[in-house]
């Protein structure tokens, strides 16, 4: 304890025990049984693994990193006694669910989870003795892994995570891959690279060494290519840009036909909550209005859309579905101008609790026997048509895929023109500083509203879109986590980023819809992404322009003060 | 009778049972640069806050080139004529400095959200004038280069004149500076007072500043008005201020003012 910065035994053991606990925990709500169904290399690797091997390569990469200034050997040490540490909880756990067995206590009328399959994950179906054994053996020499992992130079290690992270992530989509690869090449080519929904070893392989190599020539040459770019002239930018937009849009327009029709449907379900995003993305990450109450824009539009088009008992007017759409938006705007006007003096928490109110309140009206009449309470509004563009009818997801990409598309074109004018200049001085803006002549009362209104609009596209095409609407559609699941997009994508958006849109939306395992754990997992993202990387997967250079000079200013 | 930009008549504010401006009449004349001096808690911000209408005034009228101000909000007055920098900078931190500088056109700026999305020829002319103009005033406060740096990573200095710039792009005829100089070297705060001067000139503007040093003071200021406790105890041209007995009292305390070899200088 004579350094600064050595690592002290107290800490050593946390770090140790946190990761021991990762386990026990995530074993004992049966992530870890489940999470073993899907492969990740067939017959070698199984998600179930990753999340008992995880933690202890953590420990002993975060224990080697704490005490990197005694020396490689201490670092190895450190690293290898935290992976020891870790499995201590583990062996105990295994210990008492036999023992409490062999005794007759019924543990599982507590823990459910706590199950002979349980034991057999964490001893490797090698019974108790040697199964524990090998547990041990296994995560001390994780530790040791995760601290030689530190110990490399950090351009090694960078490739190294990149070529494992690649390796996981197209292991866990396999079925995914195979439809993909199906749709392209025929249905030999899924049969070469997967095997029972994992990847086969030699093709693991092959995709590591790929991904790793790209990776690691980028980070030699990424510098250099990047120079060599920034000096070429105006007309091979222009051309560059040109053809990476023409090649995006020719992606996106084949998607449906490469991906095929449950991966569209999934893609129509991103696109619809990335045009929420985009909307709630102007009052949250411009005007810095914390709206958590978005879903009731959504539900405007829905309703709007189900009551004036339904075919049904309910249904108003039975307008067509073009007709509707824009008095949807408009009703959606009206509903978030109104919804504004009582909250127009609340700043920061308050003005996040009141409108947490009004996503519940629209949410009981929508149930509320009083407008049952109308809307058809908890029985919802049926019968709402399919729309048609000429004899063309939407109705599969491929087609409604194209509906919503087209929206996506207007709103994000509107959200770039406003980020870029007067009016986003005026929302992003009243989020740095409201009293300041005014100062400035802002008529912040007038900014704020326009904020809220515009914000609705995307929701209320969304929402009479998701009407139409889900046939059906019903109160429950329209809880509390869909507000959340927006803001969630928005923060994990990065703050006011626009491509953030769409990459937090297909990480949280996306994701749990192929992956069934984690839709059961959704919450849990979101609750874990968001701590980890504000600790590791509060600019967000995807930061905007000005969030980088605003992290990247404060690393500078950091680096200049060393 | 002279030319008077403001006029302040009789204005107290009150916060609960503090009364932190009291009774204070005060003048600007046009063009002139006045400063306002006074021990900590004087009441000189809150009477700042007073003409700017972060706080709205409990008795009295505050007149600003013969329309009272009373009852007005920020923005409005802003748009009249009015603009300020901050004791402690607010500038908007995230945003660049070009950025700061065309939030504060604000005031005569007239394109839309609707304009803005449809691209309109009328809001691509003002966007592309306001940068111009933005620019300009960059270069004035020699900031040179730095248009795309983000405000809060500016050096202090650089964004204390950043906050001036932003100030003037509101095209103000009334300037008020709250403490421009603080936390200035002798040498930053030597090019500070050389800069106000050339300010007024160049931008033909009534400047108004809360200053704590009075090497400042003494050397810009045509007239000073001096508040203690809420009150106005002096105003008059610098010399006079200087050899003032209840001025020399309020800095220093009683007694203080018995020794006239004291200078107020230091």
């Amino acid at each position: 304890m004579n350094h600064t910065s050595s690592l002290s035994w107290r800490s050593l053991l946390n770090i140790g025990l946190l990761a021991g606990l990762a386990i026990v925990y995530t074993g004992l709500i049966g992530m870890i049984q489940v999470f073993s169904e899907r492969g990740i290399i067939a017959g070698v690797l199984t998600m179930g693994q990753i999340m008992i091997f995880l933690p202890p390569l953590v420990a002993g990469y975060m224990a080697a990193r704490r005490s990197r200034e005694q020396g490689a050997g201490r670092m190895i040490l450190n690293a290898g006694l935290a992976g020891l540490i870790a499995a201590v909880l583990p062996v105990i756990l295994v210990l008492l669910i036999r023992q409490l067995d062999v005794m007759g206590v019924d543990i599982r009328s507590m823990f459910v989870n706590a199950s002979k399959a349980l034991i057999d994950h964490l001893t490797f179906e090698r019974g108790i003795g040697p199964g524990l054994a090998m547990l041990v053996g296994f995560m001390t020499a994780l530790g040791l892994a995760g601290g030689a992992l530190m110990a490399l130079p950090e351009r090694i290690r960078q490739t190294l995570i990149t070529g494992t992270t690649w390796v996981i992530g197209i292991g866990l989509l396999s079925e995914f891959m195979i439809q993909i690869l199906r749709n392209l090449f025929g249905n030999q080519a899924g049969r070469s690279i997967f095997q029972a929904g994992a990847l086969k070893p030699i093709p693991a392989l092959i995709i590591f060494i790929v991904t790793a190599g790209i990776y690691y020539f980028w980070q030699l040459q990424g510098a250099n290519i990047r120079a060599r770019y920034a000096r070429s002239g105006e007309g091979t930018k222009q051309t560059f840009q040109r053809t990476s937009v023409g090649l995006l849009g020719i992606l996106l327009l084949m998607l449906p036909w490469i991906v095929g029709t449950f991966l569209s449907e999934v893609l129509a379900n991103v696109g619809l909550y990335v045009l929420m995003a985009l909307g709630l993305n102007i009052a949250v990450g411009l005007a810095g209005l914390l709206d958590l109450g978005y879903v009731t824009n959504f539900a405007v539009g829905a309703y709007v859309m189900g009551a004036l088009t339904s075919t049904g008992p309910l249904g108003l007017a039975e307008l067509n579905f073009w007709i509707v759409l824009p008095i949807s938006v408009l009703a959606a705007m009206t509903t978030g101008f109104l919804l504004a006007l009582p909250v127009l003096r609340m700043r920061g928490d308050y003005l996040a609790i009141a409108t947490l109110g009004f996503g519940e309140i629209i949410r009981l009206l929508a149930l509320s026997d009083w407008l049952a009449p109308y809307i058809g309470g908890a029985q919802g509004i049926l019968f709402i048509p399919k729309p048609h563009i000429g004899s063309l009818t939407i109705d599969t997801p491929e087609t409604f895929y194209y509906l919503i990409l087209a929206a996506c598309f207007i709103m994000l074109f509107i959200s770039i023109r406003l980020n870029n004018s007067r009016t986003g200049r005026q929302w992003m001085a009243m989020r740095e500083d409201e009293d300041a803006a005014g100062a400035m002549g802002i008529d912040t009362t007038l900014a704020k509203l326009l904020a809220f209104t515009l914000s609705a609009a995307s929701g209320g596209l969304a929402g009479a879109i998701f009407a139409s095409k889900l046939g059906a609407i019903f109160p429950h559609s329209f809880s509390l986590l869909i507000s959340i699941n927006v803001l969630s997009i928005i923060i994990v994508g990065g703050m006011g980023s626009i491509p953030g958006i769409v990459v937090g849109a297909l990480a949280l939306i996306g994701l749990p819809e192929l992956l069934r395992e984690f839709s059961d754990y959704r919450l849990l997992l979101y609750g874990a992404l968001l701590i980890i993202m504000m600790l590791v990387r509060p600019e967000g997967l995807w930061p905007s322009a000005v969030r980088r250079r605003e992290l990247q000079s404060d690393a500078a200013e950091a680096a200049a003060a060393d | 009778m002279t030319d008077n930009i403001l006029v302040a008549d009789n204005v107290v504010k009150r916060f609960g049972g503090l009364t932190a401006v009291n009774k204070v009449d005060f003048t600007i004349p046009r063009l002139g640069i006045v400063s306002i001096i006074g021990p900590n808690g004087a009441g000189k911000t809150t009477f700042f806050n007073c003409i700017t209408g972060f706080y709205q005034i409990d008795e009295g009228d505050i007149l600003f080139d013969g329309q009272r101000l009373n009852g007005r909000t920020t923005d409005q007055i802003t748009r009249m004529g009015i603009a300020r920098t901050f004791q402690n900078i607010r500038l908007f931190g995230n945003m660049t400095a070009i950025e700061n500088i065309m939030v504060g056109q604000e005031s005569h700026l007239s394109s839309t959200w609707l304009g803005a999305i449809f691209g309109t020829p009328k809001t691509r002319t003002e966007q592309q004038e306001s940068e111009e103009e933005a620019n300009r005033l960059l270069n004035f406060v020699n900031l040179r280069g730095k248009g795309d740096l983000l405000a809060r990573n500016l050096p202090y200095g650089d964004q204390r004149r950043l906050e001036i710039a932003r100030a003037l792009a509101s095209r103000p005829k009334l300037l008020l500076l709250d403490e421009p100089t603080a936390g200035m070297n002798p040498r930053e705060t030597a090019e500070t007072t050389d800069f106000i001067r050339k300010l007024r000139d160049e931008f033909e503007i009534t400047v108004l500043l809360i200053e704590h040093d009075m090497r400042v003071v003494m050397g810009i200021s045509e007239d000073i008005t001096v508040l203690d406790y809420g009150q106005k105890i002096a105003e008059g041209p610098p010399a006079a201020i200087q050899s003032n007995e209840r001025v020399i009292e309020a800095y220093l305390g009683q007694g203080a003012a018995a020794s006239a070899t004291v200078s107020v200088e230091e």
